[in-house]
């Protein structure tokens, strides 16, 4: 069942898609030898320290640079006076506030200060020789305190968007998100059986194992190349750009190998510093975070309450859904409250429903996107919601799902219909699995859920060449975070017909291909594979013009099979793709193709997963028994890596559920900044994940791709907190499932 | 106060570096030596990407004072492997797609190259409480613990 | 990282930790100061000071040049240091000097006597739990050893580094106390003098070494027969974590299975170790029945002055110190049974 188990097998009709070919980059990757942010050094280079706040929420007041400038080694200091005055969108505008605060401090950990000196320890000290005051006012942690009436606001002119009517003064609540159909009095009215509660989730990290890091180098004449870990090197160009007030164009980005991103490295932190930095030093810096400063000033993903209201009918089917959905946007507008709202009910057809999601600025660090943003704890509620509905009702918890899935032609509670998914597909898969049988011991229990997830399109280019020895180079703009480049590789080779190993997959710099958006919204195979399949079905279309004209014959009498041109009739010897290399010098020279485009036909993600725990009922402590995912691939175009995604992100979400959170204090700083309090899974507290890759084609992919980096780590939450509820008879609606909260429980029970 | 010269023996090379009393032997491996393939995920012994094997025994580099090493035999990533001859274990990492980012993936082929020349025939929770000292955030461990139990097979099988 | 404490450690991470909180280090007298007061007594240590420009660094090789070099004021002494550099790295002070004490002979090496172990106070918990005899002989004092931070730390990790460390979670020193074990502290005058192990930490990140002393030795008396311990832990994770509860106990039997002596102590839930010599009494005369076992949970329980924090509540540790006191009893009673009256 387990396909990691599985010898390769190739999907049907394909020779390479489907194959599991050692990855292109993997020699370097388990050799040391492949250079990551933090790995380059330059001639010259000076080492970059960022001067953080101490404060939650302050006035600047004043900053006195004077000592720090003098000290031994400091080649440059930087502050909010070496940084444009924020000006454009809101949005542009948080960017550059983010970067370098201007009047205010929003959080703990906000940048105030830099400094560039030609050692680490220099560059240190003078940072913390740097003199700010600054004045203290009252802060903001959670959606509740945020929203209360008499909250102090972060923002003076922050309206909310999105209320009709408009607001008359400003508040924390940057916007409301409103999905609504049917109506919902009479739903609840014809239901026979109506859940609710309320939820909360705490904010999480990535944890990605690789800190932030960038290299600048300004020349005199102002060009600059940046060398950073990033999810999008032109997205890090753009925005870089933004906050030093230039022309992207100005900025060459190289992107080193990433260590992790899952979201949290498609915005800036260190990169415009750095650059500054080397402006005025007129030296290259380097910057890496420390892991406390990841912590405590990169994206974490938004904490949140949802109140939620579900009804059924006694025979299952879900008639309506209310949900009120608060997210922590941290410092800066900007929570994924929206795909939240989009995601939640997503899975079902509901014909009542209302979903309003509120994108609420606290003082933490500003909110970045972490696999499938927002999803995950909207799905916490419906889904613990549909667990308790069907114990009420007496019903299989795939059944109850199964009777409201979405499939082909359904209408998203979103908006748009859904084109062939694969949705029942999982929940099959899942009731049709061994595990699923499993009979269970006491304080054992088993849960249940399902989750949805978009698919990005955006904007990827990709170009294609080949050498001269019929070997192919493809350079597309999408770091490789997870094996991308072998999906580029085995794409190609299948589009050739030549042995993958034949392609030499590249991530190239912001001046060597055209703009690719960010590798994120599970994107990447589908849409820069996409591109690459474009590029490749241009120069394929070029070597059998160039045929055709070697045979003087109508190009339609050329087909290309197997790596080769081969005239229908057979009435010529073949020629092969080392053969037209060779001759190109006859036939119109070197062979190179481009391909760009926006992204169409984007799939949905769909998964549903089952977990088994028991619990010990003394000390509240969970033990993973077993777990099976069942996602839909469309068509995995390298298992192995897909199966990687998969159960990375189920492995994430069961750290969500289970033990992650941020925890500050009463003055709002964070107490847990350091993988020693801030518990991701290890490996001995994970079992093997047992994973089945579902393939229902997408019908707007050449190879019918469907994103599979994200959903995985939707449904994780809820399955646990169900199976929590069905191991000790106790409904938990607060994430994380600590050892602590569990005991509280189990102790409380008749409270 | 000037800096400490420490010597000792890495992958195999002697070598001379010049460190700080407090500096890490992380941060001069990566810097004076240049052997980037340690990683820092944390600085603290908290993550096990700066694992490394001193004097054969599995370590954070990140927690050992760079004058520590005065005298050691020090292998990182970069001395596993014999020219372009991989490990058992790097070669099942790479067919076993046990690594997705990369940057957890020198610190627990150093670890499990530990384990596995203390116990050849580690069960599958003895891998894992093996490795509990080296996050990856990727891959959800299951590749990895495959990738080390096939190893140890092939490992097993070639000194049968 | 012998089979048998890899085995140890699993058993006693089925209830639920390791490096000791991120308390000041290793024995020695900054240490002491660097505790609850990290700024007090110290030289000035400005914060624009540069770090480790002017620090010294040495590594003696007997106890006589260690003893010299303490004599220097702000100079300290480490181990492992597995604790001292994330302190350094989380901004406390530095001092001037740094000794490492991991050259000096005595200090890595464990020898056994007739009358009793010494174990040096820096030898690696992994190479103390590699020795088949003694966690055969002391199995929760292995157990405890081993609990102390991952594979890599354990090459380093000591139990001079962990008691000194004086953090009240420290997984080895309720398991030493249970033991009667003792340190042998070398004086700042040459000499040297034995303090029982629950007299050194004195609150956390405190300890009772004055100026210029450190820990030489950790001396166990061996066990009487039908005589043994256990360590139990909760921690949320399997690994990786500090103890939001650590429990030892040790138990002697006589041949008729009755408990003739218990020690029991808890670890995380006071500012240091606590004895609960209620729970030993109830536990004592009894053939750890259910009864005395619940009478020596609830003893546990009452004895605990735990804080809140995060990691742990009031309420969790109060609770689970009762839990893993039971069970560490019925795991110490039945290793005492399964010696059936051998001597060790």
């Amino acid at each position: 069942m387990t396909i990691a188990e599985d010898p390769a097998t190739t999907a049907p009709g394909y020779k390479w898609v489907g194959t599991r070919m050692i990855r292109p980059d993997g020699f370097e990757k388990v050799t040391g030898r492949a250079r990551f942010g933090a790995d380059l050094k330059l001639n010259g280079m000076l080492y970059g320290h960022v001067l953080r706040s101490p404060h939650a929420h302050a006035n600047i007041v004043s900053i006195d640079t004077s000592e720090a400038e003098k000290m031994a080694g400091v080649r440059a200091v930087i502050t909010r006076a070496d940084f444009p005055a924020p000006s454009g969108p809101a949005g542009d505008q948080d960017l550059q506030r983010n970067a370098m605060a201007r009047e205010k401090v929003l959080y703990e950990g906000h940048v105030v200060a830099a400094v560039a000196a030609q050692t680490r320890g220099q560059a240190k000290a003078a940072a913390e020789a740097i003199k700010v005051v600054y004045e203290v006012l009252p802060h903001v942690m959670t959606v509740d305190e945020a929203m209360a009436p008499s909250a102090a606001l972060l923002h003076p002119n922050l309206m909310t968007k999105g209320i009709d009517p408009a607001p008359t003064g400003p508040s924390n609540v940057a916007s409301r998100a409103l999905y609504q159909g049917g109506d919902l009095d009479l739903g609840f009215a014809e239901s026979d059986v109506v859940v609710e509660g309320t939820f909360t989730t705490k904010p999480v990290h990535h944890g990605y194992i690789e800190p932030h890091a960038a290299v600048a180098d300004t020349t005199p004449n102002g060009r600059t190349t940046l060398w950073c870990s990033s999810q999008g090197h032109f997205t890090m160009r753009a925005m870089s750009a933004k906050v030093l007030g230039w022309e992207p164009s100005r900025l060459k980005v190289i992107p080193a190998e990433i260590g992790g991103g899952f979201g949290g490295k498609t915005t800036i932190y260190l990169e415009p510093l750095a650059v500054r930095l080397s402006q005025k030093a007129g030296r290259p810096v380097k910057m890496v975070m420390s892991r406390d400063e990841v912590f405590r000033a990169t994206g974490p993903a938004s904490g949140t309450k949802i109140v939620a209201k579900m009804g059924f009918k006694n025979d299952g089917t879900m008639v309506a859904a209310e949900l009120w959905m608060a997210y922590e946007a941290g410092a800066f507008a900007g929570s994924p409250a929206g795909a939240g709202s989009m995601t939640a009910l997503a899975p079902y057809t509901v014909a009542n429903f209302l979903i309003e999601g509120f994108d609420v600025v606290v003082n933490k660090p500003k909110v970045a996107a972490y696999r499938a943003p927002g999803a995950p704890m909207s799905s916490f509620a419906v889904e613990s919601l549909i667990d308790e509905a069907a114990t009420k009702i007496g019903m299989d918890p795939i059944e109850i799902r199964l009777k409201n899935a979405v499939t082909e032609g359904c209408q998203a509670t979103y908006g748009p219909k859904f084109p062939r998914i694969g949705f029942v597909e999982t929940l099959e898969a899942i009731k049709n699995h061994p595990n699923y049988q499993i009979p269970l011991g006491p304080n054992q229990g088993r849960g249940v859920a399902s989750g949805f997830w978009f698919n990005a399109g955006l904007n990827s280019s990709a170009t294609v060449h080949v050498n001269e020895d019929g070997n192919v180079i493809v350079v597309t703009g999408s770091p490789d975070i997870g094996g991308s480049r072998a999906s580029m590789a085995l794409m190609a080779a299948e589009e050739f017909g030549i042995d993958a190993a034949r392609i030499q997959p590249v991530v190239g710099d912001t001046e060597s291909v055209g703009y690719n958006d960010q590798t994120g919204g599970s994107r990447t195979t589908l849409a820069t594979g996409a591109a690459v399949i474009e590029a490749c079905r241009k120069i394929l279309a070029d070597l059998r013009g160039r045929a055709a004209k070697q045979w003087d014959v109508p190009l339609d009498k050329v087909e290309w099979v197997d790596g080769q041109a081969q005239h229908v009739d057979g009435t010529q010897p073949p020629l092969s793709l080392e053969d037209l290399a060779k001759g190109w010098n006859r036939t119109g020279g070197p062979l190179t193709a481009s391909a760009a485009l926006n992204a169409r036909g984007v799939g949905s993600a769909f998964s549903t997963q089952v977990v088994d725990l028991e619990i010990d009922p003394d000390t509240g402590h969970v033990t993973v028994l077993r777990y099976l995912t069942a996602q839909d691939a469309g068509r995995a175009i390298h298992p192995s890596y897909v199966e990687g995604q998969l159960q990375g992100g189920v492995v994430q979400g069961l750290g969500w559920a289970l033990n992650e959170e941020y925890i500050f204090d009463r003055n709002g700083k964070m107490e847990n900044a350091s993988f020693l309090d801030y518990r991701i899974p290890v490996a001995s507290d994970m079992p093997m994940i047992d994973t089945i890759v579902v393939e229902v084609p997408n019908p707007g992919h050449p190879y019918g791709v469907r994103g599979v980096g994200e959903v995985g780590i939707v449904p994780p939450l809820a399955a646990v907190a169900n199976a929590v509820e069905h191991a000790v008879g106790r409904r938990l609606r607060d994430l994380p499932l600590s050892p602590v909260r569990i005991l509280d429980a189990i102790l409380n029970k008749d409270c | 106060m000037s800096r400490i010269q420490v010597s000792c023996t890495v992958n195999g090379d002697p070598v001379d570096f010049l460190c700080d009393a407090d500096g890490s032997l992380l941060n001069s491996l990566r810097d004076e030596l240049g052997l980037t393939g340690v990683k820092e995920g944390c600085g603290t012994g908290d993550c096990g990407a700066c694992s490394i094997l001193l004097d054969g025994e599995l370590n954070c580099s990140c927690l050992i004072f760079a004058p520590e090493a005065e005298g050691t035999t020090i292998t990182t990533v970069e001395g596993l492997a014999n020219g372009d001859h991989l490990t058992p274990l790097q070669q099942c990492f790479l067919e076993g797609a046990a690594l997705q980012c990369g940057i957890c993936t020198p610190g627990v082929l150093v670890a499990a190259t530990s384990l596995l020349n203390h116990n050849p025939n580690p069960t599958e929770t003895e891998i894992r409480y093996a490795l509990a000292g080296n996050l990856c955030r990727c891959t959800g461990y299951d590749k990895i613990v495959r990738a080390v139990r096939e190893a140890a097979a092939q490992i097993r099988e070639t000194s049968a | 990282m012998g089979t048998l404490s890899r085995l140890a450690r699993r058993l006693a991470d089925l209830v639920g930790a390791h490096r000791a909180a991120l308390q000041p280090a290793v024995c020695g007298p900054g240490i002491a100061k660097l505790g609850a007061t990290p700024l007090d007594g110290l030289p000035s240590v400005g914060l624009a000071r540069l770090r480790g420009t002017h620090l010294k660094y040495f590594a003696p090789s007997t106890v006589e040049e260690a003893v010299g070099l303490l004599a220097q004021p702000n100079t300290k002494v480490f181990a492992g240091a597995t604790d001292v550099i994330p302190q350094i790295r989380a901004g406390r002070p530095e001092p001037d000097a740094l000794v490492d004490l991991k050259k000096i002979d005595r200090l890595i090496a464990v020898q056994c006597t007739d009358a009793k172990w010494i174990i040096g106070a820096a030898t690696p918990t992994a190479r103390l739990t590699a020795n088949a005899e003694f966690s055969a002989e002391f199995p929760g004092l292995a157990e405890a050893a081993g609990l102390i931070g991952s594979d890599q730390v354990q090459s380093r990790s000591s139990l001079g580094g962990n008691l000194c460390n004086a953090s009240p979670a420290a997984d080895s020193v309720p398991a030493m106390i249970v033991n009667g074990a003792r340190v042998v502290i070398a004086t700042a005058n040459g000499g040297t003098r034995s303090v029982a192990v629950q007299d050194v930490p004195t609150g956390p990140g405190r300890t009772s070494l004055a100026p210029g002393e450190f820990v030489v030795e950790i001396e166990v008396d061996r066990a009487p027969a039908r005589t043994a311990d256990a360590y139990l832990r909760m921690i949320p994770r399997t690994e990786m974590d500090i103890a939001v509860v650590g429990v030892g106990v040790r138990v002697t039997l006589d041949e008729s299975g009755k408990v003739t002596d218990a020690l029991v102590a808890l670890g995380a839930v006071a500012p240091t170790v606590v004895r609960v010599p209620a729970a030993e009494a109830a536990l004592i005369g009894s053939t750890l029945d259910d009864a005395a076992l619940a009478v020596a949970a609830a003893a546990a329980s009452a004895a605990c002055n735990p804080i809140d924090d995060k990691r742990g509540t009031i309420a969790y540790r109060t609770h689970v110190a009762g839990v893993l006191t039971r069970r560490a009893a019925v795991i110490a009673g039945q290793r005492a049974a399964e010696k059936n009256g051998a001597s060790r």
